[in-house]
């Protein structure tokens, strides 16, 4: 590997410190009521392990190598379709709410 | 496609590839920004779910697996998807928060077998020194996030106790165990290949996950779950460092860092200090009930009272004010507590909802917790629509909230949670806590309102003590 790694390794160390940057920057301004739907939308972003998972499992040679890469496929696809669909959910309760709850406040 | 793109536009697959990935990059961060708005959040987490299907589809362009590998990839998504869709629309609401660990906990495991199945891979060559680095990293920190997620779970969803967990030689018996990772990854990185090393670092990254997060008291899982998901991201992108892919370290990192930031702001909104809420349950022992034992020695008692007393007192008050936390979502007493509030009401009690803005387990979670159990939503009132009110107030019921109501935030400089905006429950004329034990709610902070000659103690479960309570007032 040595050589060519050493090139492709400089674009990645590059894509990672930028990145982290624009992270950092790009939720600087965040209100309290959408700390946990950005947690939770962030943790789906983080499934892009998925690509990973695939592309390892596509080169597995052997049995134990291909179950876990099986796994990685199954824990990986968890963690996409139900960090953006809890997400989704999540957002839904913080519609706007009409105060339709005219039955409830007329008891006493 | 693949090949008509090629065919258009002189471009290489691998670089046809790359060029999705960075505008999956740029959804991601698009998505990111929206959901840091109120207003346009929900479209934010469809933006970045359309990058994640662009990144996954260009992928899949420059695969060859043979068949049996296309089944196994077909039939692990095929299950994924069905057990991340099932479980995060049929979650109840009250358990959303775990569901979250959850997701992230999986992708940790992901992280961690995705870097453990390179190395497998290229372990027989002779692998570059920087793939095994960032191989070692994301199995420590992919299985760390993953046992701690585990433990968060278990104790959001109750089956674990969400009281600090604390045993004697805790930070020795950590400390071992990151001293015994460190040997492995000098090994590894340094003298030796191997596999069952790699294996057996996997397995003791799992038990420190799982010791990291068992002293944390459950109040503070949101923080929790928001550094472990800063650390699934950062797992990620040393997987990505590990098999050569942007895609990874771009997606990785974005979450890495935001996380991270996230994860201050949450404690900070909550008046917490991170390393207090890491670290501060440990060593913590509370003494017996009847009297406690504070910092200096001194011993201070507290008043408990039966459900019958406090039913009466209620039944013949003018203004009772609600105050609901995290015990309420706990022990799922919304409902019971609305029932309450409506007996009350019957009486010619006048009932308001005091919602502290991080009452709950999550931002904006009470209110949504209290709307599903029919509470009229003009008895809910914001901290500071509220905080005037309290010295009117005959009845202050706390139900499973502590530090929302705790006067050191307002008084104590030397408190942890100084500076905190609380509820002023303590200028109420009664103040009536209902409260499982004494044990603080957050790690280690005494509540001085507690042992307030004002303050009586209701032990038990908040729907059980409610329940009694509702039972108390009609007989009253």
């Amino acid at each position: 590997m040595g050589c060519e790694v050493s090139n492709a390794l400089i674009e990645y160390i590059t894509t990672f410190v930028l990145t982290a940057f624009v992270g950092i920057e790009v939720i600087s301004k965040v209100p309290t009521i959408l700390h946990t739907p950005l947690m939770s939308g962030s943790n789906a972003i983080h499934g892009i392990i998925l690509v990973g998972a695939i592309a390892i499992e596509s080169q597995a040679t052997g049995t134990l190598q291909m179950t876990l890469g099986f796994v990685a496929v199954v824990l990986a696809t968890v963690n996409v379709i139900g960090g953006f669909v809890v997400t989704d959910r999540m957002l839904e309760m913080f519609k706007p709410r009409r105060s339709e709850d005219s039955t409830g406040s007329e008891v006493n | 496609m693949s090949t008509y793109l090629i065919a258009t536009t002189g471009l290489t697959l691998s670089q046809g590839i790359r060029l999705a990935y960075l505008v999956a990059a740029i959804l991601f961060i698009l998505g990111l920004k929206q959901l840091s708005s109120p207003k346009s959040a929900r479209k934010g987490n469809w933006t970045a779910a359309i990058g994640m299907a662009i990144a996954l589809g260009a992928s899949l362009t420059d695969l060859h697996p043979s068949t049996i590998k296309v089944v196994l990839i077909l039939v692990g998504v095929i299950v994924g998807t069905a057990a991340g869709w099932f479980s995060a629309r049929k979650v109840a609401m009250t358990a959303i928060p775990q569901m979250v660990a959850a997701f992230n906990g999986v992708g940790g495991g992901a992280a961690a077998l995705v870097s453990i199945d390179e190395y497998m891979r290229v372990v027989g060559g002779s692998p570059a020194i920087v793939s095994i680095v960032t191989v070692v990293f994301s199995v420590v920190v992919g299985s760390v996030s993953f046992a701690g997620s585990v433990i968060a779970f278990l104790k959001l969803q109750e089956v674990m106790s969400g009281t600090p967990i604390t045993y004697p030689g805790q930070r020795l018996i950590n400390a071992s165990l990151i001293v015994v990772i460190l040997a492995a990854a000098v090994y590894l990185v340094g003298i030796h290949a191997s596999v069952p090393i790699l294996a057996a670092m996997l397995v003791v990254s799992v038990v420190l996950g799982l010791a990291f997060v068992l002293p944390i008291g459950g109040a503070d899982m949101p923080v929790v779950i928001s550094m472990l998901n800063a650390f699934t991201g950062i797992a990620v992108a040393a997987s990505g460092f590990a098999i050569g892919n942007t895609g990874l370290i771009v997606g990785g990192t974005l979450v890495g860092a935001s996380g991270t930031l996230l994860t201050k702001m949450m404690s900070d909104s909550m008046g917490r200090n991170l390393g207090n809420v890491l670290f501060a349950a440990v060593g913590k022992v509370i003494p017996g009930a009847g009297t406690q034992t504070d910092e200096s020695g001194e011993v201070k008692s507290y008043r408990s009272g039966t459900a019958e007393d406090i039913g009466v007192l209620l039944a013949y008050s003018k203004k009772v004010i609600i105050v609901p936390g995290y015990g309420l979502a706990v022990a799922q007493a919304q409902h019971v507590a609305r029932e309450l509030a409506s007996t009350l009401e019957k009486r010619g009690v006048e009932v308001t909802y005091a919602i502290h803005p991080v009452a709950g387990r999550m931002p904006g979670h009470m209110n949504v917790l209290l709307a599903e159990a029919d509470v009229p939503y003009d008895q809910l009132k914001e901290m500071e629509a509220v905080n005037d009110d309290f010295q009117f107030t005959d009845v202050v019921l706390v139900v499973g909230a502590n530090d929302v109501v705790n006067p050191a935030a307002r008084e104590s400089k030397d408190s942890p949670i100084y500076g905190m905006p609380i509820l002023n429950a303590d200028r109420a004329k009664n103040i009536v806590f209902l409260k499982r034990s004494m044990r603080p709610g957050f790690a280690g902070i005494d509540n001085q309102l507690m042992y307030d000659p004002k303050t009586i103690m209701l032990f038990g479960d908040a729907k059980e003590s409610l329940t009694k309570l509702v039972a108390a007032v009609k007989a009253g």
